[in-house]
């Protein structure tokens, strides 16, 4: 495989340039995923959850596989508190799950709160980790990533090259637009997620002239759509950057934060939140805080996990398969 | 060997902490003569959101969580540093009026310090 960077590189207009080779994968010839979990296919806007069995069918029904990518969220590099003593060796197990994915994704999106507390150390130990999947990774930033006195700039420094303000930027990858948004910047008193009116006009001027035919995939950290406002599971502004994203035929939303999995369809457009490689936090109002679920050693590993995304070309949804980290 | 020095680790742990314990006893002993308040910040919420202080009362904010907080005011008067769990951070307000803070990473964590005389 030839040399290339890791990290991907962007132009002044913060649309990154992916650099891939087209070769290097071939088509698609083993459905047999690997662990847990189920995968989710969206049809004209109505999802529909099959059982892994039926995954294994998938190819007959949705025809070759174009691309896939893997999405990794809430790595929390530094957090050693019950329930979890040691969230890097998670986050290895995580990349192990990646590395033993039957087709190996075109690249990884990581969606934030990579660190504990923003600490070099733990940008460090990611990074190194990461490196050892030879893909580019994509990151944004979660509120964790934002701790260091200058409020962010230790993940742009590392994570951020070439991108806009605190962080987002877009790229095309296989006539997939891919857009990260940042809502963990500049947060308001009261409120949720923030992606603020620059980053909105950033955004308009990024979708404006593409063809509504364009699949696009959005990620972000905190949910862009309100999960559950009382522990501030959403982002205040999300409706204006969902209504610039409305004419689009398929539309999916990445995002992490709440370490669950959760998922909507609203119109074309499909929410998905992943779990976390770190710890558990509880459903939804199910607790006194959305602190980390105290789940027992043996059961750690069955809540936390990856998701893999497969883009089936002349298909208007993605696939996401999520699996946990349980050898 | 390796168990052998986490027990270690443990142990001094332990004395830290209880090193800690006596000094916090120490400084609230001293300052005792100048009026303090405190509030915990717990379960992701400032337990005692609204107090009412004197001018000159230090309020100082400890993070009983499992997740780091910050207390950063809504006017920029004061601004902590990441408090992990068990950190704590002080604010002495000399004058009256009404100053509202927020956790600047889980900004639907509010609170207000009242200052009159």
């Amino acid at each position: 495989m030839p040399a290339r960077s890791l990290h991907p590189t962007a132009n002044w207009k913060g649309h990154m340039i992916l650099d891939h080779d087209d070769d290097r994968r071939g088509f698609l010839k083993c459905m047999a995923w690997a662990g847990t979990g189920a995968l989710f296919a969206f049809n004209g806007g109505i999802g529909s959850s099959i059982g892994l069995d039926a995954a294994l069918a998938a190819p007959v029904k949705f025809g070759l596989a174009s691309f896939t990518f893997a999405q990794i969220s809430d790595s929390h590099i530094g957090f050693n508190k019950p329930p979890n003593a040691d969230a890097r060796a998670t986050f290895r197990d995580a990349i192990a799950k990646v590395k033993a994915l039957p087709e190996q994704p075109d690249f990884i999106i990581h969606t934030g709160d990579v660190s504990q507390l923003s600490r070099d150390d733990e940008f460090d130990d990611a990074d190194q980790m990461l490196k050892e999947l030879e893909r580019p990774v994509f990151f944004v930033p979660g509120e964790h990533d934002m701790l260091d006195p200058d409020g962010g700039k230790a993940f742009l420094n590392r994570f951020g090259k070439g991108s806009l303000g605190a962080g987002w930027y877009s790229f095309d990858h296989r006539g997939v637009h891919f857009v990260a948004l940042v809502n963990v910047a500049d947060l308001k008193p009261g409120g949720m997620g923030n992606l603020g009116p620059d980053q909105l006009k950033w955004l308009k001027d990024d979708l404006t002239g593409r063809p509504s035919s364009q699949p696009i995939v959005v990620f972000a950290h905190i949910p862009l759509w309100t999960v559950y406002a009382d522990w501030g599971w959403g982002t205040d502004d999300a409706g204006q950057a969902l209504k610039l994203l409305e004419r689009f035929g398929s539309v999916t939303v990445l995002n992490g934060h709440i370490h669950q999995i959760t998922q909507k369809v609203e119109g074309r457009i499909a929410f998905h939140t992943a779990r976390s490689t770190a710890f558990p936090q509880p459903a939804p109002g199910t607790a006194p805080s959305p602190g980390p679920l105290r789940v027992p050693a043996d059961r750690l590993h069955s809540m936390l996990g990856i998701t893999d995304a497969r883009f089936v070309r002349g298909h208007d949804r993605i696939a996401l398969i999520d699996s946990t980290l349980t050898a | 060997m390796t168990r052998s020095l986490k027990i270690l680790a443990f142990q001094a742990s332990i004395l830290v902490s209880g090193m800690l314990v006596m000094s916090t006893v120490a400084e609230v002993a001293k300052a005792a003569a100048a009026p303090a308040a405190a509030v915990q910040i717990a379960n992701f919420t400032f337990k005692n959101p609204i107090i009412t202080v004197k001018p000159g009362t230090t309020v100082s904010w400890t993070n009983a969580d499992d997740i780091p907080h910050t207390v950063v005011s809504k006017d920029g008067l004061f601004k902590s540093k990441v408090l992990d769990s068990g950190d704590k951070f002080s604010f002495t307000f000399a004058k009256p009026g009404q100053f509202g803070y927020f956790c600047s990473i889980h900004p639907h964590m509010t609170g207000t310090v009242i200052v009159k005389s």
